[in-house]
């Protein structure tokens, strides 16, 4: 206890905690901020050569309240962590890693922003229709593709109500070493697997300067974000289609 | 004279049939590869196992990494990289001293794994604002 903590994090939850005895605090809804604070670690790093468990179902609750009108921290944060860097020709072939979407109610002008990307379905129609197996579902719920078998046909595109993938479409020399991905194959949001794998949180959820995003094990009630979506009214979008998304929103 | 024919013989033979081993072997055409251990003594297994097995290894574990979800496995691309990467150039390719372009050039074997895989070392992307 005597070496100095070199974690930002817990020396932030310790200035937060400060900030509580203290005075300042007030100033952010103190029970939703510290609970979003409690989910930047999920539960410990899965131990290695253990396979992602079916019990658990990692998702995402966004609340649309919080977000900023403009601001672009979770896209930024996605596209560093990720390695999306690469410069098109035609803005129609952009990555949908994540991208932010406006809602107008046009009856009274109310704008809503939230950010769109691969929900992560329960049931997801890009596994069903992809010729190959290439699109997947991992045990854990993460949808995924499997860059070594996919043949790049577009048909998971098609399939997706939710426009969340894309097919790279130039060579690419600047991935990074955790995050492979080429020209020829289709890809989308990873859900950050390989920072879930050792404990922590999407880059985008971390980013988020509004506390907009929680992440966690939707099968945990003692989570963050079980505990919320058993306590505050919770929307997947198109839930008509009864996909059973892991990404729920709040205030849409 | 009968001498001299013999001896113009022996040459003709000796020209005949010397310059082709030399030509090939000498290593005119095809470079031998360079297999520059970076940090020696580390591998997961035996030279001679990796020569002929680091294909199957790989293929076995990035399905079990990407399907199953397992980390930290034993082989690993990204740990092949970690070690072999030239000092110089900090890449696993680019010439004929990098570790894994210098073996496949000569047997002339594609390297498919890098279209979508990072060969330098501890490289870090930067990403692109929307």
């Amino acid at each position: 206890m005597n070496a100095p903590d070199r974690n930002p994090r817990r020396a932030f939850i310790a200035a937060a905690g400060a900030g509580v005895a203290g005075l300042g605090f007030t100033a952010i809804a103190p029970g939703l901020h510290l609970m979003a604070v409690a989910s930047e670690a999920n539960a410990a790093a899965r131990p290695a050569g253990t396979a992602a468990s079916p019990a658990v179902r990692w998702g995402l609750l966004i609340d649309a309240t919080k977000c900023a009108p403009g601001c672009t921290k979770c896209i930024d944060a996605c596209h560093t962590e990720n390695g999306v860097n690469e410069k098109l020709p035609d803005a129609r072939q952009a990555s949908q890693w994540i991208r932010k979407i406006e809602l107008v109610d046009r009856r009274n002008g109310k704008k809503t922003e939230l950010p769109m990307m691969c929900q992560h379905c329960a049931k997801p129609p890009c596994v069903d229709v992809c010729p190959t197996g290439a699109s997947m579902k991992r045990a854990d719920g993460i949808v995924l593709v499997d860059r070594h078998t996919c043949i790049g046909c577009r048909y998971c595109m098609m399939a997706c109500p939710y426009k969340a993938r894309s097919l790279v479409h130039v060579p690419l020399t600047e991935q990074n070493p955790e995050v492979p991905r080429g020209q020829g194959c289709v890809e989308s949001c990873t859900l950050c697997v390989h920072r879930v794998d050792k404990g922590q949180i999407p880059a985008c959820v971390e980013s988020c300067p509004e506390g907009a995003m929680i992440f966690g094990d939707l099968n945990d009630p003692s989570s963050a974000i079980a505990k919320r979506i058993a306590s505050v009214p919770t929307t997947q979008v198109r839930s008509d289609l009864r996909l059973n998304q892991a990404v729920r929103y709040q205030g849409i | 004279m009968k001498l001299l024919r013999l001896v113009a013989t022996l040459l003709f033979a000796a020209v005949a049939v010397l310059p082709a081993p030399t030509f090939a072997g000498g290593g005119g055409r095809t470079p031998k590869p360079v297999v520059s251990i970076e940090n020696p003594g580390k591998c997961v297994a035996p030279a001679e196992e990796m020569r002929r097995n680091h294909m199957e290894m790989l293929k076995h574990q990035r399905d079990r990494t990407l399907r199953q979800g397992i980390r930290g496995e034993p082989a690993s691309l990204n740990a092949c990289i970690e070690c072999h990467a030239s000092k110089r150039t900090g890449s696993v390719l680019g010439g004929k001293d990098n570790f894994c372009e210098s073996c496949h050039s000569y047997v002339a074997v594609k390297l498919d794994c890098f279209e979508c895989h990072q060969p330098k070392a501890k490289f870090k992307a930067a990403g692109l604002k929307p």
